[in-house]
């Protein structure tokens, strides 16, 4: 499984699915957020692998 | 997903320009845009002093980074807000503009509200007839203490990290409600219309907000990822929201909505004010407005000294 995290909420996913797909199925708009493994910006497309950890960066900000 | 220059592997893919780049190439065209931007709108030249307002956030650190790195002489000055006391929100993003700036060897001002005018915006908010939310007070004690600080430190011009998300949500609700007197001073550049009042100008305007997101990430820059406590809710992050959908449908919609705009205005959307507006210099600080005595920002304080 791979885990994904966004601010403090936490979602598992099956590994092989694509990182738009992921933040797609969490719920979350993919324009609205980016995604960050092992500290590294990664594209929407990079399939997903076993024990990935996922943190998905806010994009927008309003204050 | 491949780097259009060099087929490495891309870290993001930007859709409505139907690019995708690789960490180094994405940063090469991010300066770069944002140069072109500086270029088109004859924001500032090489010869000018900058002064980059910083709230510790991602766009202005980014705007902040690229600036100084495209050689520019840029300051920075962070507006302590006093918000959530002492170790709160205003605490960490003040650390963090800090922080940035230490590490660079910048030069960033800081002017805090509560230690420089005797109390904190939230403790403000609550003591003047602008009612109890904060939000009302602070773009304009940020905009007065900016202009304040760029005079008295010899700025030619103010740069703010709007990206092209801020403005086209701005746009929208200025739309939706025809509000021409603010529509007619939307724009790349505010000249300066008044010595104490120094240019402002929007270096990132074209940018999406995912793209300085992006840069931030990329350059590894410290930013506070928490948003302003009051932040929660606001119309404006509405409007992005709703931009973000008409984007999803309509590859490149908020870019060419706001550039269209531009070129509205420019074929004269907006007819030019009457009469000039007549400036006079406010008795207590001395800072033009349209006030016969005080201007709004003076007001404040003397209205807070009144019910205190």
């Amino acid at each position: 499984m791979v885990k994904v995290i966004f601010r403090d909420k936490e979602w598992e996913v099956r590994a092989g699915m694509t990182v738009r797909d992921a933040i797609l199925k969490v719920g979350l708009d993919p324009q609205a957020v980016l995604p960050v493994r092992d500290g590294k910006l990664i594209n929407e497309a990079t399939i997903l692998r076993q024990g990935d950890v996922i943190r998905l960066v806010a994009v927008i900000s309003g204050g | 997903m491949k780097c259009r220059k060099c087929g490495g592997v891309a870290v993001i893919n930007m859709r409505h320009h139907r690019l995708a780049l690789c960490a180094d190439h994405f940063v090469e065209w991010f300066i770069s845009y944002t140069q072109r931007a500086i270029e088109r709108y004859r924001m500032f030249g090489s010869d000018d002093q900058l002064l980059v307002a910083v709230s510790g956030g991602k766009d202005s650190l980014a705007l902040w980074d690229v600036l100084s790195r495209l050689g520019y002489r840029v300051d920075g000055m962070y507006v302590g807000l006093g918000i959530d006391g002492d170790d709160g929100y205003s605490a960490a993003s003040q650390a963090k503009a800090e922080a940035f700036a230490e590490a660079r060897g910048l030069t960033l001002h800081v002017v805090d509200v509560k230690q420089t005018y005797g109390e904190s915006i939230p403790e403000l908010a609550q003591m003047t007839r602008r009612g109890r939310k904060p939000c009302a007070l602070c773009g304009l004690v940020k905009r007065h203490i900016m202009n304040r600080v760029a005079y008295e430190g010899g700025y030619d011009a103010i740069a703010t990290g709007h990206n092209l998300d801020d403005e086209a949500a701005v746009l929208m609700q200025n739309t939706l409600r025809w509000q021409t007197g603010y529509l007619a001073r939307q724009a790349p550049v505010l000249p300066s219309t008044h010595p104490r009042l120094a240019r402002k100008v929007k270096p990132f305007v074209r940018l999406y907000e995912r793209e300085t997101a992006a840069y931030a990430i990329v350059r590894g820059i410290d930013y506070i990822y928490d948003e302003c406590p009051h932040a929660v809710g606001s119309t404006t992050i509405f409007y992005k929201g709703l931009l973000n959908q008409l984007e999803s449908r309509s590859l490149g919609a908020k870019l060419s909505f706001y550039l269209s705009f531009l070129q509205a205005k420019r074929e004269g959307l907006f007819s030019e004010p009457g009469e000039a507006l007549e400036l006079n210099d406010c008795q207590r600080c001395g800072q033009p407005t349209t006030a016969p005595e005080l201007c709004a920002f003076c007001r404040l304080w003397v209205r807070r000294i009144d019910k205190g």
